[in-house]
């Protein structure tokens, strides 16, 4: 490991010529900061986008990170709403992709019902624990 | 009704501690930071990248399914590990793999420039301004390698610069997808 | 030297939490032993040394002493004396420190004042306090010793990151621990009580202040964090259901259940075993949110300096502490004599669904975090984000606040529905009037839709118990829950009209080109260049007024480290009492053009005003009941001493 990072620190050095911010040297991609003209369609890509992960960042959606790769699927997004794609598709796509981490909305599967399921246990639980302490013989 | 609640204390224990055997468990062992692609097994969607560069053609799904098979090297000239991962290209290319490339978000100049430095191994390079490509094979950084076989289906995908041990199971993952 | 003082006093202190738990346990046991009267004083000194340790690493970052290794890892002799002291704690070996001093100098404040309870609580009370102690001792000791010395020490200090030079987030670490040293003491008290099985009103009112304390530090940390996360990420957003937010938002749910079921133990007797699992539970917590965070084993924005071993330290504390309180309180929970019957339609009633709901809130925050570690553990990756926490959650928070709106009017015990109906018709009509102004504005989802209508409700259910009472004979903790209630509307009304009502515009702009967003005008009349300390940026200047009035200027930047490098932009905001603007600038976007980001999100402050004003009530609240306590205590002193002098 610290070989790695030693070889990484010479590369670093040697890559001066190369600048690192080379990645903002391009231009965002179109629909990466800019709004779809239909403002029904914009809706619909905002709430999209703001469930969907960052797949570069630590933990935000893509619709709250500057990350470029962020950018290039907001792009993504839009293009596709703008398309006439729905939504839902476009998650699936992208699921189909990266698996489930790369929605905030987590489906209901094999491995996710407890997500659901316990919600409603606790329900359950909360509205048993009243009978019990209300619901007896006065 | 007494021994029913006490039931549900010692649940509670038995939940605590199962929580605390996750927290061990997932601390014993290395983090996977890496997100894998859904696209094993699956063909490769269909596409078609211009040049990144004048003296090399661009990419396109079809040329993947040509009875060959392939590795794919996800690339930029503005990422530093790509350009630790050169050598062990060069090598893989001089052992006979066939490697074609995708430049993610870079200009014709500064890609010319990092292959210069660090030598070219490809025999196409498609240029992916928008991460198109990227997002439909189910990449999610640079660099990956992916292998694809003769018919142009995802059979691996190599997350991170191909180290030097890397090589050998790359090879050997290229062979297993020509059969 | 110093560093070597400071090292010694840790070490004195350790010893003394050993002795305090030892003397503890056997006089719990024997209570005509001596060393009973040993507990309290050693309570008192172990709190003087460990204050004593951590002045000296005080001391060591204020003279920047680079021979000491956590000095020369997190200081920088050039940095302005107030970041150097705040350095200190913005570490984790320093900020394990600060947490066992401020839990050892809590300690010994319990040890020197509070005599309302039987000894023998109080006793196994300082033990718990200890035991919990050493833990933090020994995790300092052994594996994240402060004071530790260089070999050699260096020319120049490491640590000079310029985004945690931030006056708010120096202080915005020590605000959730002392949270969560506040729910170590109610932890103790837990313990304490339920080893001598004696949980009694006297016993409520000792732990009300610290519980009041501690969750009024965490209603400040969380209401704080989120408005520092809101101007500095730079997207608007407010508030991402990030691990390390839910973290800190667990032990806060946990605190405010428990303040609640402690009033009704303190007034009404009832509620005992369930106050005793509150307690237990919130400062399990607070420790599973400090081992989450430190430990790196979830992912989040928010980035910390994380390191296995310690995980591993800190999860064989929480398996200690949580997991011997759990089966300390199945084996006594049905010893505890259960407390005074009430009906459902009584104040107490009406506290029970309070509490239901914010423990279900509680699971359901701890499921949706662990859950992706969970899955993990199978080799599956998933998210839970927003879309699963906003619903989901709701489920629980509407019918509560519905609660909330009359709870407070209800009579204790037993009441009827028919005698507070002027007060059910009010907040009625003030949730149809909402109503109507939202169905006339339009355009939202459900869950904002449903927020406005629960805020006018609460605003004005909250404010009902002061009608027909004498404010200025109002006592200060009937004020405290007023304020705090209609803190809650508050900040309710601003999260949901900040979901239904923002309004986005995103646009590359030429210098000079106007654009609005909302009732905005925007012009971005300059772009220049600028240099920091550390940094360049681009600075942009927008001119802007709301609906043709007066012109006001913005400057966002948007700036690049160099060491190392990063890029941040620099939100600039403009507030208003109905909202604010909210501006970004970005890239470069070719041909003479400008990225800017811009929002106009009406009454999105009411946020972060109604979380000031949840922990002002706090706040009232605790001053109201302090100075009862000190009025009761004069009283009864003097009833002794009238009482002496007629004897004599």
């Amino acid at each position: 490991m610290a070989r790695v990072l030693s070889l990484l620190a010479v590369l670093a050095v040697l890559l001066g010529a190369l600048p690192l911010q080379a990645q903002n040297d391009l231009p965002p991609a179109p629909y990466a900061y800019k709004q779809l003209d239909d403002p029904a369609q914009e809706a619909a890509a905002q709430k999209l986008m703001e469930t969907l992960r960052c797949l570069k960042c630590q933990s935000q959606s893509i619709a709250d990170s500057d990350a470029p790769m962020a950018g290039d699927m907001r792009h993504q997004v839009r293009s596709r709403i703008a398309a006439g794609e729905d939504p839902e598709a476009i998650r699936s796509w992208l699921i189909d992709r990266y698996g489930d981490y790369v929605s905030y909305a987590p489906r209901v599967t094999a491995t996710t019902w407890p997500l659901f399921a316990l919600p409603l246990v606790l329900l359950a639980l909360g509205l048993l624990i009243m009978l019990r302490r209300f619901g007896g013989p006065k | 009704m007494i021994k029913r609640v006490r039931w549900g204390l010692w649940l509670l224990v038995v939940l605590a501690l199962t929580l605390f055997a996750l927290f061990a468990i997932q601390l014993s062992r290395p983090k996977d930071n890496f997100v894998h692609s859904g696209m094993i097994g699956k063909p490769i969607p269909e596409f078609a990248l211009k040049p990144a560069v004048d003296d090399r053609p661009g990419l396109s799904s079809a040329d993947l399914a040509q009875g060959e098979p392939h590795l794919l090297n996800i690339f930029a000239s503005w990422c530093v590990p790509c350009a630790a991962e050169a050598p062990q290209l060069a090598e893989l290319e001089a052992q006979g793999a066939n490697i074609v490339s995708v430049a993610i978000r870079d200009r014709p100049e500064d890609v010319r420039a990092f292959l210069d430095m660090y030598g070219n191994p490809y025999s196409r390079i498609g240029a992916d301004d928008l991460s198109e490509v990227q997002f439909a094979i189910g990449s999610s950084g640079v660099p990956e390698t992916f292998v694809v076989d003769g018919k142009g289906v995802i059979q691996y995908q190599h997350i991170g610069d191909i180290r030097e041990d890397d090589v050998p199971m790359l090879l050997e993952k290229l062979k297993g997808a020509g059969q | 030297m110093i560093a070597e003082i400071g090292l010694a006093a840790l070490w004195l202190a350790f010893a003394l939490a050993l002795l305090q738990l030892a003397a503890g346990v056997m006089a719990v046991n024997n209570p005509d032993t001596p060393l009973a009267a040993l507990v309290r004083p050693v309570a008192s000194v172990q709190a003087v040394l460990c204050a004593l340790a951590f002045g000296a690493l005080l001391l060591l970052f204020a003279r920047t002493d680079l021979s000491v290794s956590l000095v020369a890892a997190n200081s920088h002799s050039a940095k302005p004396l107030i970041f150097k002291l705040a350095g200190a704690w913005g570490n984790h070996e320093g900020s394990m420190l600060l947490w066992v001093t401020v839990m050892a100098i809590a300690g010994g404040l319990i040890a020197i004042i509070e005599r309302r309870l039987p000894e023998r609580t109080m006793i196994a009370t300082l033990s718990a306090q200890a035991f919990v102690g050493l833990g933090f001792y020994a995790f300092l000791l052994f594996s994240s010793n402060p004071f530790e010395r260089l070999p050699q020490p260096v020319p120049e200090g490491m640590g000079l990151n310029p985004l945690l030079q931030d006056i708010g987030l120096a202080f915005h670490p020590p605000t959730l621990y002392f949270g969560y040293v506040g729910l170590s003491v109610a932890f103790s008290f837990a313990v304490g009580a339920l080893i001598t099985r004696q949980v009694t009103p006297d016993f409520a009112r000792v732990m009300r202040p610290w519980i009041l304390g501690a969750w009024i530090f965490l209603t400040l940390g969380i209401t704080a964090g989120s408005y520092w996360a809101y101007y500095e990420l730079g997207w608007g957003g407010w508030w991402f259901w990030d691990p390390v937010e839910n973290a800190s938002l667990m032990p806060w749910l946990a605190a405010t259940a428990l303040l609640h079921s402690v009033s009704v133990l303190a007034s009404r007797d009832a509620l005992r075993t369930w106050t005793i699992m509150l307690g237990v539970v919130a400062f399990s917590m607070s420790m599973i949110g400090t081992f989450l965070v430190r430990s790196g084993i979830l992912t989040s924005v928010h980035a910390f300096a994380v390191d296995p071993e310690r995980g591993s330290f800190i999860l064989a504390l929480l398996a200690i502490y949580i997991g011997g309180a759990l089966v300390l309180f199945a084996l006594r929970a049905n010893t505890v004599a259960e407390g005074q019957r009430f009906s459902i339609v009584s104040r107490e009633g009406a506290l029970v669904v309070n509490n239901v709901a914010l423990s279900a809130i509680l699971g359901i925050v701890l499921l949706g975090t662990l859950y992706p570690l969970f899955t993990e553990a199978f080799g599956v990756k998933v998210s839970v984000g927003p879309p699963y926490f906003n619903p989901v959650s709701a489920i629980f928070v509407v019918p509560m606040l519905v609660v909330l709106c009359v709870g407070p009017l209800l009579r204790w015990r037993h009441d009827s529905m028919k005698r507070i109906r002027p007060s059910l018709i009010t907040v009625g009509l003030a949730v149809l009037a909402a109503l109507a102004a939202a169905l006339i504005i339009g355009g939202t989802d459900l869950l904002p839709f449903i927020g406005i209508l629960l805020s006018a409700g609460v605003a004005v259910g909250s404010l009902l118990p002061l009608r027909g009472r004498s404010l200025r004979r109002l006592p200060l903790a009937v004020w405290g829950m007023v304020v705090a209630h209609f803190g809650i509307a508050v900040a309710l009304f601003g999260m949901a009209a900040d979901s239904a009502f923002t309004q986005e515009e995103l646009v590359a702009a030429q210098i000079g080109q106007s654009t609005t967003v909302g009732p905005w005008s925007v012009t971005l009349d300059d772009v220049e260049p600028i240099a920091g300390p550390n940094w360049t940026a681009l600075e942009g200047r927008l001119l802007v007024s709301y609906k043709g009035g007066a012109l006001y200027e913005l400057d966002p930047q948007s700036r690049n480290f160099w060491t190392p490098f990063q890029q941040t932009s620099e939100s600039a905001l403009l507030t208003r009492w109905n909202g604010q603007l909210y501006a970004v600038i970005g890239d470069d976007a070719g041909q003479g053009r400008w990225q800017l980001r811009l929002w106009w999100k009406p009454f999105v402050t009411w946020i972060w005003y109604g979380g000031v004003l949840i922990a002002l009530g706090g706040f009232l609240s605790l001053i109201g009941r302090v100075a009862v306590d000190l009025r009761r205590r004069s009283a009864e002193r003097r009833i002794a001493q009238r009482h002496e002098e007629a004897v004599s």
